[in-house]
């Protein structure tokens, strides 16, 4: 909660600060592509392929046009098609509750919803999420009325160090509203997707239960 | 990551168009897979050509048969209550792989075509046959636990691949006789499940008999008797979340004790799900007892071939296969 940003109520200040935020990442992109292009384009990437070489893509020549709504705000970008879901909410839309762990699908940190679904924001090319929406940790509280499981999760210790906690949370939050929390051993299969290297799995399970028990609305 | 073209195409000809137009076009769907080995560098596509808008969800029951479409979602069909009622043994399959979030994402076509997870075909400071054809193989004379048992031969670490295909979904798949329903610029054809995959031979960099080109339309199962006796029992290094050591799919038809008809699928064992119709063989038309399970495990595995740190496969896939088959007719 404390991540959100101070004038996040003022829409002029927000959009001036990700558009300040779009022109450094389009001048970083511009220079790693050069570089890129420099160190491992293969031999026949400019020689071989001339009946392509217009088709190419070459840094914001290529970018594609892409409408999405975060949290319930709606945002129409034109990005660089390999950009990561992960990479557009941290690094563009400033959404940084999201973590990066392992950014290879492995430890569940970077876990989203999308269209209501749990899915791995890392693993996602951002451009195909055309026309959907997304949620993250930032759009899980009411205002400053938390989420019952974030609740949860504060009663029951449910993190240490608190890094992988944003997708736990998440995944969580699905866990229930798909009807996979009836038991200690079914939470822990159904969130053996988000790993905790603290080691609080006992009391994420323990936060878990109680909101399934307790029949709050999630 | 080298920059790509991205094409979203509206129709199966399209996208097929698409595809062929590009000498290094992919088609991607959950992406789960695919963004891993590009992010590695392992593969580089200058284009991708993203189907998720293709008509191609559908689950339903057609004349003798369950189509579902290729970018059904695995969660989808493992929740689908005719897959579950007609079908247990894939949605067990499917609820043994990968986790919620991944489900929520991979597609039934894109886990058919799913890379295998070897190490040594990740990383790219080791040689890979399958990555760099002929550059040998890291894993013959590297840690190879993972790997094969069956489909192998002497030829395989110097000239070919040890790798196994990761899937739990394709063993349940092969084991109900599915057939994969493709289209490319030939036109439509089906391709019996147990066709669909290859060995590595001298091609380890082919995972699939696919053509260039082509697209997974759906899977089609046809109705059997084969929903009551089922199991799906993988065993691995963690309780969940992790790629199986061995994974058994069996589905058995009982009439008065009697095994009327019987299937046994394995996984983790080969470059491609594997099939024992010797096995099956030996249990159609015996009683339910665990000899006949035993004998049926011990012929399976007899074909088995073990590498420097594998050997343990053996013994533990004819455990599996044992307790798969006691659990399916409930004596486990």
């Amino acid at each position: 909660m404390q991540e959100k940003p101070q004038g996040a109520g003022d829409p002029d200040d927000e959009s001036l600060k990700s558009d300040q935020r779009l022109a450094d990442r389009r001048l970083f992109l511009q220079q790693s592509i050069a570089i890129a292009g420099l160190s491992f384009a293969p031999g026949n990437f400019f020689g071989g392929s001339e009946a392509f070489a217009e088709e190419l893509p070459l840094g914001d020549a290529e970018k594609v046009k892409l409408a999405l709504s975060v949290n319930g705000k709606k945002h129409r970008l034109s990005i660089d098609p390999r950009v990561t879901l992960l990479n557009l909410l941290r690094e563009q839309l400033g959404l940084t509750g999201t973590k990066k762990g392992c950014d290879f699908g492995q430890c569940g940190a970077c876990t989203v919803h999308v269209d209501g679904q749990r899915v791995l924001s890392c693993l996602s090319f951002a451009v195909m999420q055309h026309g959907r929406k997304i949620t993250t940790i930032e759009g899980l509280a009411d205002g400053n009325q938390l989420h019952p499981m974030q609740e949860a999760f504060i009663k029951h210790d449910g993190f240490q160090c608190g890094y992988c906690t944003p997708g736990q949370l998440m995944s969580a939050v699905a866990c229930v509203r798909e009807g996979q929390a009836g038991s200690e051993d079914e939470i822990r299969e159904y969130m053996s997707g988000n790993l905790c290297r603290c080691g609080a799995y006992p009391n994420i399970v323990n936060a878990i239960m109680e909101v399934k028990n307790n029949g709050q609305k999630v | 990551m080298k920059p790509f073209l991205y094409y979203r195409p509206k129709t199966v000809k399209d996208a097929i168009a698409a595809v062929a137009s590009h000498p290094d076009a992919r088609f991607i769907a959950g992406g789960t897979n695919l963004i891993d080995l590009m992010k590695r560098g392992i593969v580089s596509p200058e284009k991708l050509v993203d189907i998720n808008h293709l008509p191609l969800k559908k689950i339903e029951q057609k004349g003798g048969f369950l189509r579902i479409g290729a970018l059904a979602l695995n969660s989808e069909v493992a929740n689908h209550k005719t897959v579950l009622q007609k079908h247990p043994l894939l949605a067990q399959a499917l609820h043994a792989g990968a986790s919620g979030q991944l489900r929520n994402m991979a597609t039934v076509g894109g886990n058919i075509l799913q890379r295998t997870r070897c190490n040594y075909f990740y990383d790219t400071a080791f040689p890979c046959n399958k990555r760099t054809p002929g550059s040998g193989c890291g894993a013959w004379e590297g840690i190879n636990r993972m790997h094969a048992i069956f489909g192998t031969n002497e030829k395989s670490g110097q000239d070919s691949c040890i790798a196994v295909h990761p899937s739990d979904m394709c063993v349940a798949l092969l084991a109900l006789d599915a057939v994969v329903l493709v289209t490319g610029q030939q036109g439509e054809r089906r391709i019996p499940f147990g066709d669909f995959h290859r060995l590595p031979g001298d091609n380890p960099e082919l995972d699939s008999n696919l053509l260039n080109n082509e697209l997974i339309l759906a899977v089609e199962i046809p109705d059997a008797p084969l929903t009551r006796h089922v199991h799906y029992l993988k065993v691995r290094d963690r309780a969940s979340y992790a790629f199986a050591l061995v994974s058994v799919a069996v589905a058995l038809e009982i009439d008065q004790n009697n095994i009327k008809t019987a299937r046994l699928t394995m996984g983790g064992v080969a470059h491609k799900p594997w099939r024992f119709p010797e096995a099956e063989k030996i249990m159609t038309g015996q009683p339910v007892s665990e000899s006949v399970f035993q004998q049926a495990a011990e012929a399976a595995m007899q074909g088995g071939r073990a590498l420097e740190h594998n050997a343990y496969k053996l013994k533990l896939g004819a455990n599996a296969i044992v307790q798969a088959l006691k659990t399916a007719v409930g004596k486990a």
